[in-house]
């Protein structure tokens, strides 16, 4: 049998889905009675009033509620999900608004009706007054505290933290070279193509809630829905349905939404829905990016690093429900293939009038990236050397593996890269990209009167994050292989490769595998899908649990055959003999023989009544034995794996209108054997496309009010066909990890990580000017090129 | 207040729905939801994802800027009618499958309605013509490497099977 491991097959998702059978949140519950929010316009407000009387006849309102309607536990503030002692000052939202608003968006009313239609028109006649305060809106604003968002947090600093290695303040003395940078990246948002969503049906006559939520993490949602609503794990579903993206946002839990829809559909007995619309989406979910860092950087006269420090400040807007992990992990993987020599890093977390923040694909590593690649650039500028040159000479060397950095991570676990080769990914990037024919080029672009310039940025991102995932593996009687795991899907093709892997490791046809995600019904343990795990952690418990059942099987066909279980193999779903043709059965009829049965109620069940097998001396079922062909295991590993990347970028500026084109874009990835490359390199696509819009065009524009200036798919500039690379150049290098059992690393967020780092190299190379700020727009690009003409004349 | 109701008649895959409507119900929440043809999504409401598109009289329209009242006894064409009358997948929607051309799957109706009105107009696109004529869609998974890639193979398919 062909090692399905590896192999670029297509994907078992994708019938139903161009057949138009996909189900989405909003596919389902067509009885629901639909939501709609009445949320602040202001960024910064006391509630004075709420007038809910316009709204009473309102044909096909059902219901409206506001903070005063929330009994017990839902009356509370929402969870602050990731607790950390740095986090000294965590403030979180009520569900709906008490007193106060602070960013627009906030949810104060929620509105049911019989469609979204009618909910809209009752909610537009609701008058909620205001009294309205100043708005904190930016991070310079933040640092003033010249106004607070909330009037107990003093500075507007929720948390503070610093680590350091070694005496960096001796290093930087004692250096040859100093360089001071400020560099800067702007918010931007996840933004998949569906927003938010969550269904819910109380069931009064079993009292039990089933709940469906477009979510990153449905284990997540179900505990924190039950414990606001107080119910019992075991009386909650939660069910991701299809998922129409989720880039992290969707992994922040509960939303103010997914506790109110069960809490009113329980109240009403009659199922509620909540589909989030665009407008909403930009200003009620989630954002990422924005901070502002200082770096001081002693280095030798070869380039060598001696001594980093770095200081920033992160906006994580109005409220911090998701902890201090964006920061936390700048602040680690800034670090990216490079020996720091002695290193502080401080940042503070920045209250401000604007929309909470939680991790967008690549989770405070754009950042980190953009500020390492940025210094090491700097450092070639300084010493007139090339900037691959300077990067190699930092490099951490294979031979240093595991190399621990003497930080804590992200998991509050020590910072120690288990594997990886970044010589071999540099050397891999340069003839990819052709960087050292790279000056003919551009000396013929010149001759043409055209002004090119190449960059690069290189990073290590930690992957498969813990605490653990399990995974469930059962064979039916039919011979079918159902397999379950907790964690969610939204678009990665896990029902291929999880089913790729229980194809090698069962040895049963890909076609007699299911596989289902992120289903409470089906497996209750999970975590949850971000941070680059769903392959390391879900893809090694199911080839555990697989194991298991591979284990269970041959153990139950050796009794059967009456054959040694090291002498078995299976192929194509039969357990065979080795060197005894016509010895074999089927996984089917094992499944049967290891089930025990009282009852007859078909024929294969007929072959193992209690009268048809087993030996009447012992018990039907043995004392340590289950019934059944299964496997349920769990993978639960000492730290993260660690991935690798080098991303180059040629681009074109245009001399007179600024405007910048990308002429190559390549990539060299590492995220150890490929389970399945299509899919990998799918990422990889999704990943760049993202960077190239986190480095040319995407911002949230908020105005000095705290008002999104562009919350809408026309001003917003997430890129169509257009504006993406015509060709994405990939090479793999395949470095195993130790730390599980199929080596394999992350590669859901890589591709975006190095996007504006590599552009500001490229950019800054083709200019002559130095690039401090990301995104970069023509217009930004025409203003430096202004002002760098103004420095430069006499 | 109560909305006043409009009978209309929609033609949709072939089949005729009569539905009684408010003046402003769109298109698509009329598909969705009193069809219950819910392969069209909905991706921003205004017209700028694309994520809606269905064919109306052949030509790719965005649902969610159509009121249903408007449209009584065309003939409208949804991503559930692009499969061959024998269950098959058509060029289009076999070119996504044979590319990796979708990852979360929701903006594809969009792109498989869009593109297969494109290729009836230019069977044999070049990829610069591939590009332009997706270039009005949204998606947040795929880069679009792969989408350009579908394009270019549902053509070829088209040819193939028109060939045999």
């Amino acid at each position: 049998m062909t090692r399905m491991f590896g192999q670029p097959i297509p994907r078992v998702e994708d019938d139903r889905m161009v057949r138009g059978h996909g189900g989405y949140l909003d596919d389902l519950g067509h009885d629901a009675l639909a939501c709609a929010f009445v949320r602040s316009p202001h960024a910064h407000a006391e509630i004075v009033d709420i007038d809910v009387t316009g709204a009473l006849d309102v044909d096909g309102l059902v219901a409206i509620y506001t903070y005063e309607d929330l009994p017990d536990r839902l009356a509370d503030p929402l969870p602050l999900l990731i607790p950390h002692p740095a986090l000294t000052e965590g403030r979180t939202q009520y569900a709906l608004a008490r007193e106060r608003v602070n960013h627009v968006g906030e949810p104060v009313v929620m509105v049911v009706a019989q469609d979204r239609y009618v909910a809209e028109d009752a909610a537009e006649r609701i008058l909620v007054s205001y009294r309205s305060l100043p708005a904190v809106v930016g991070i310079e604003a933040a640092r003033a505290a010249t106004q607070l968002v909330h009037p107990d947090v003093p500075g507007n600093i929720a948390a503070n933290m610093l680590q350091t290695v070694g005496d960096v303040d001796a290093a930087l003395a004692a250096a040859p070279h100093i360089l001071e940078l400020d560099l800067s990246i702007e918010r931007s948002a996840s933004t998949p193509m569906e927003g938010r969503g969550v269904l819910a049906r109380w069931d009064p006559e079993s009292h039990r809630l089933r709940l469906w939520s477009s979510t990153q993490t449905s284990t997540g949602v179900r505990a924190a829905v039950a414990s606001k609503l107080g119910l019992a794990l075991v009386d909650v579903d939660v069910i991701t349905p299809d998922v129409g993206g989720g880039f992290g946002v969707k992994i922040m839990h509960p939303w103010p939404e997914e506790v109110l829809v069960p809490w009113a559909a329980r109240q009403l007995g009659r199922p509620v829905k909540f589909v989030e619309d665009r407008r909403e989406h930009f200003i009620s979910s989630a954002h990422e990016r924005a901070q502002l860092h200082h770096v001081r950087v002693g280095f030798d006269r070869d380039g060598v690093i001696l001594g980093l420090d770095v200081r920033f400040w992160h906006d994580h807007g109005a409220y911090i429900p998701y902890g201090i992990i964006v920061p936390m992990i700048t602040s680690t993987q800034l670090l990216g293939p490079y020996k720091p020599g002695a290193y502080r890093v401080e940042f503070d977390s920045l209250y401000t009038n604007t929309l909470i923040v939680t991790p967008y694909r690549g989770a405070g590593r754009p950042q980190g990236v953009f500020v390492m690649e940025r210094t090491m650039d700097a450092i070639a500028a300084t010493l007139d050397l090339d900037r691959t040159v300077v990067r190699e000479r930092n490099f951490i060397q294979p031979d240093e593996m595991p190399y621990d950095h003497g930080l804590l991570f992200q998991d509050d676990r020590p910072l120690i890269y288990d594997s990886g080769d970044y010589p071999t990914l540099l050397d891999k990037l340069k003839k990819l990209v052709g960087w050292d024919e790279f000056e003919a080029f551009r000396e013929a672009a010149r001759a043409e009167g055209r002004r090119v310039g190449i960059g690069l940025g290189c990073y290590v991102e930690g992957t498969g994050v813990g605490p653990y995932e399990g995974a469930h593996v059962v064979v039916e009687p039919s011979g079918k292989v159902k397999v379950a795991t907790g964690l969610t899907t939204q678009g990665q093709g896990h029902q291929t490769v999880f089913a790729q892997i229980v194809a090698d490791e069962l040895g049963v046809p890909l076609s007699d595998i299911e596989v289902v995600t992120g289903d409470t019904r089906r497996f209750g343990y999970a975590v949850g899908t971000f941070a680059s795990r769903a392959a390391v952690m879900s893809g090694s418990a199911i080839a555990l649990a697989a194991r298991a059942a591979r284990a269970k099987a041959l153990k139950v066909a050796a009794d059967a055959l009456e054959a040694n279980p090291d002498d078995l193999d299976i192929v194509d779903g039969i357990v065979r003999v080795a060197g005894v043709p016509g010895a074999e059965i089927s996984l089917g009829t094992l499944a049967v023989l290891a089930n025990p049965l009282r009852y007859a109620f078909d024929d294969a069940a007929k072959a193992a009544t209690q009268f048809a097998v087993g030996d009447t001396s012992k018990p039907p079922v043995g004392e340590d034995d289950e019934p059944g062909i299964e496997g349920r295991d769990y993978f639960s590993p000492m730290q993260s794996t660690f991935a690798s990347g080098m991303h180059a970028v040629v681009v074109e500026t245009d001399p007179d209108t600024a405007e910048i084109k990308i002429l190559r874009y390549c990539v060299v990835h590492d995220c150890g054997p490929l389970i399945n490359p299509r899919i990998v390199e799918g990422q990889i696509h999704g990943g760049v496309a993202q960077g190239v819009g986190g480095a040319l065009y995407e911002r949230m524009a908020y105005d000095e009010a705290g008002q999104l200036q562009n919350a809408s798919f026309m001003d917003f500039l997430m890129p169509y066909v257009s504006e993406v690379p015509e060709r994405i150049e990939i090479d793999h290098l395949e470095t195993p990890s130790p730390l599980n059992p199929l080596g394999i690393k992350g590669a859901g967020e890589a591709g975006v990580i190095p996007g504006a780092a590599a552009f500001a190299s490229a950019i800054e190379d083709a200019e002559g000017i130095t690039i401090t700020a990301m995104p970069i727009s023509p217009s930004e690009l025409f203003e430096l090129r202004r002002r760098h003409e103004e420095r430069s004349s006499p | 207040m109560t909305d006043e109701l409009f009978d209309v008649r929609l033609v949709v895959n072939g089949a005729a729905h009569d539905v009684r409507v408010p003046a402003r119900r769109l298109l698509s929440d009329t598909l969705r939801h009193d069809l219950q043809l819910t392969g069209t999504h909905v991706g921003c409401e205004h017209g700028v994802c694309g994520a809606c598109t269905v064919l109306v009289g052949g030509a790719p329209m965005r649902s969610c800027l159509l009121l249903t009242v408007s449209m009584d006894g065309a003939a409208i064409t949804t991503v559930e009618g692009l499969t061959e009358a024998d269950g098959a997948l058509s060029a289009v929607q076999q070119a996504f499958v044979d590319c990796h051309g979708l990852q979360c799957g929701f903006c594809t109706p969009g792109f498989l309605t869009t593109i297969t009105a494109g290729l009836r107009a230019n069977p044999d696109p070049t990829e610069e013509q591939a590009r332009e004529l997706i270039g009005g869609n949204l998606c947040r998974c795929t880069g679009y490497q792969n989408i350009v890639r579908s394009v270019l193979r549902a053509a070829e398919l088209q040819r193939e099977r028109a060939a045999t």
